[in-house]
């Protein structure tokens, strides 16, 4: 009865899972390596194309400079926010949070008011009569990466708070007053504690940004694709189903493989870590 | 604790950084001029009759409000006994099983909506509003297991056993001793997936057909050929409506709630 029970209850959702994710996703790929027998040629072409490669690689480079740049901001924020006295921490906390809940259309919006020709900063430095003409910011790698950043950062804050709260402030005090200066302090004992928040703030960022659509699409405009957005490209606009998805696989595999390098990283320092102790 | 200038200051900079940009629009949504400025000149209310003058924003604001609730019912109904069993029963392949609940995460929401897409409109011929509640259905899911799960967690089930020998039965058990103990897991898992799928827009992307267009997709369309305060104020709206829910979640649930 038991057993019967508790499969029972697993029965609905591995069966919606099985028919509406594994299957439509083998469904689509499964043409893409079998072409009369098994085929990797569809994957070694994007790889031999420079345009398809290029775009690749800028959707690496994109998502890595982003969660470098999310982790350099992120850090001295949350812990900023983790050492607040409790009544601001929730109100700082409640800032973080709210851009995040905030739809993506509107936050890469934002940068388009922020960087385009007649947007803010252009106004602001015609006005100071710095520059003469608008300085082109808009539909570039960097907006994308602006907007990339602007998305994630909420998420590797609250992330790295969820971690520096727990780490004890006594311990900051030890190690000052044991000779070290308060940055020495924080490299030696905040950072290595908060690096398992750093690992899985990285993993939320660049896996986010590997497959971010709305910003690329809104900020990058054709010329600066990403994955995400050559998907589109392939399938709705020129109709090559196939190529759309050998891209769609690509993806997928790309951020696997980001997971497990970023864990095994982790798993790395970790030992290290103990190691030391 | 001493205070640490340089980290305030920093730290001023980062929160300017993440607020500003959407002070900006904000102000932008009562200019008068017919294309997007700052500084605005004039002041008006007009953005705001012009976007519950579009029927393009009405309707689709109510087809986004109506997929969230049922992809987040459907998600309900199937996460919370797989969440239940799985923290329940001791199995084999546990861990393994609960990645699998978790699975769609792993794959962008660009390659779902190009999957369901292909595979359940295009082979199986399925009315695109179907479509879409699965795909967001998938967005979903993975919350409601994350966050029921960590409440299950932490429920001592021998209060449950003390029912059964009570002479509950496991049915009754579980509404009446289970459920009323991880109402605020609930609570919270339906407030992040309704959420997330109310903003989702690669899923929806693909999904689209005559009339059906979630709210997040006509603003991204209307960015793409419009530049008039009518966005700003749509965004405006959006940003009051999720002040409102933040407010609340802050007074039920506490505002950790979100970062689950």
């Amino acid at each position: 009865m038991k057993k019967s029970l508790k499969y029972l209850l697993l029965v609905p959702g591995i069966v919606m899972l099985v028919v509406f994710l594994v299957m439509p996703l083998l469904s689509t790929i499964m043409p893409t390596v079998f072409d009369q027998g098994f085929s990797l040629k569809a994957y070694i072409d994007f790889f031999k194309d420079p345009y398809y490669v290029q775009i690749f690689m800028r959707t690496l480079r994109v998502s890595l400079i982003a969660a470098i740049v999310c982790i350099i901001l992120g850090v001295p924020t949350s812990y900023f926010i983790s050492r607040c006295h409790p009544k601001w921490r929730g109100l700082l906390m409640a800032i973080s949070i709210f851009p995040m809940l905030t739809n993506s259309v509107i936050r890469a919006f934002a940068w388009i008011n922020i960087l385009g020709k007649n947007g803010v900063i252009n106004t602001i430095l015609m006005n100071l009569h710095i520059i003469d003409e608008p300085i082109t910011m808009l539909y570039t790698e960097f907006s994308v990466l602006i907007g990339t950043i602007y998305l994630f950062l909420p998420l590797m804050i609250i992330t790295l708070v969820g971690v520096m709260e727990n780490i004890d402030n006594d311990m900051m005090e030890a190690a000052e007053s044991l000779g070290a200066n308060r940055l020495t302090a924080f490299f030696k004992v905040v950072l290595p504690l908060s690096l398992p928040g750093i690992i899985v703030g990285s993993v939320l960022v660049f896996t986010g940004a590997l497959s971010a659509y709305t910003t690329p699409s809104l900020l990058g405009g054709t010329k600066n694709m990403v994955m995400a957005t050559l998907i589109n490209q392939k399938s709705t606009v020129l109709g090559d189903w196939t190529g759309a998805s050998v891209i769609a696989l690509i993806m997928i595999i790309t951020t696997i493989v980001v997971m497990k390098v970023l864990n095994y990283i982790a798993a790395k320092l970790d030992k290290r870590g103990e190691s030391n102790a | 604790m001493r205070k640490n200038k340089a980290l305030l200051i920093f730290s001023i900079f980062v929160f300017a950084f993440l607020f500003v940009p959407l002070l900006i629009i904000v102000v932008t949504a009562f200019g008068e001029a017919p294309t997007i400025t700052f500084p605005i000149k004039g002041f008006t209310f007009k953005w705001f009759a012009n976007v519950f003058k579009s029927k393009a924003f009405v309707d689709s604001l109510i087809l986004s409000g109506k997929l969230a609730l049922y992809a987040t019912l459907v998600a309900l109904l199937v996460g919370i006994p797989a969440a239940y069993a799985i923290s329940r029963f001791s199995m084999k392949g546990k861990g393994l099983l609960k990645s699998f609940f978790l699975s769609p995460t792993i794959v962008p929401g660009v390659v779902v909506g190009y999957s369901i897409f292909q595979f359940a409109i295009l082979k199986l011929h399925m009315p695109v509003f179907q479509g879409l509640l699965l795909g967001h259905f998938l967005v979903v899911l993975p919350y409601i297991i994350r966050v029921v799960g960590s409440s299950l967690e932490q429920f001592d089930f021998s209060i449950e056993e003390a029912a059964w020998s009570l002479g509950c039965n496991k049915v009754q058990a579980f509404f009446k001793v289970v459920l009323p103990n991880i109402t605020s897991g609930i609570s919270a898992a339906f407030m992040l997936a309704f959420i997330n799928s109310f903003n989702n827009i690669p899923v929806s992307m693909f999904l689209k057909g005559p009339g059906i267009s979630t709210l997040p997709t006509t603003l991204m369309n209307y960015i793409e050929y419009n530049y008039d305060p009518t966005v700003s104020a749509v965004s405006v709206l959006l940003m009051l409506a999720t002040i409102v829910i933040m407010f609340i979640v802050e007074k039920t649930l506490g505002i950790a709630a979100f970062t689950k």
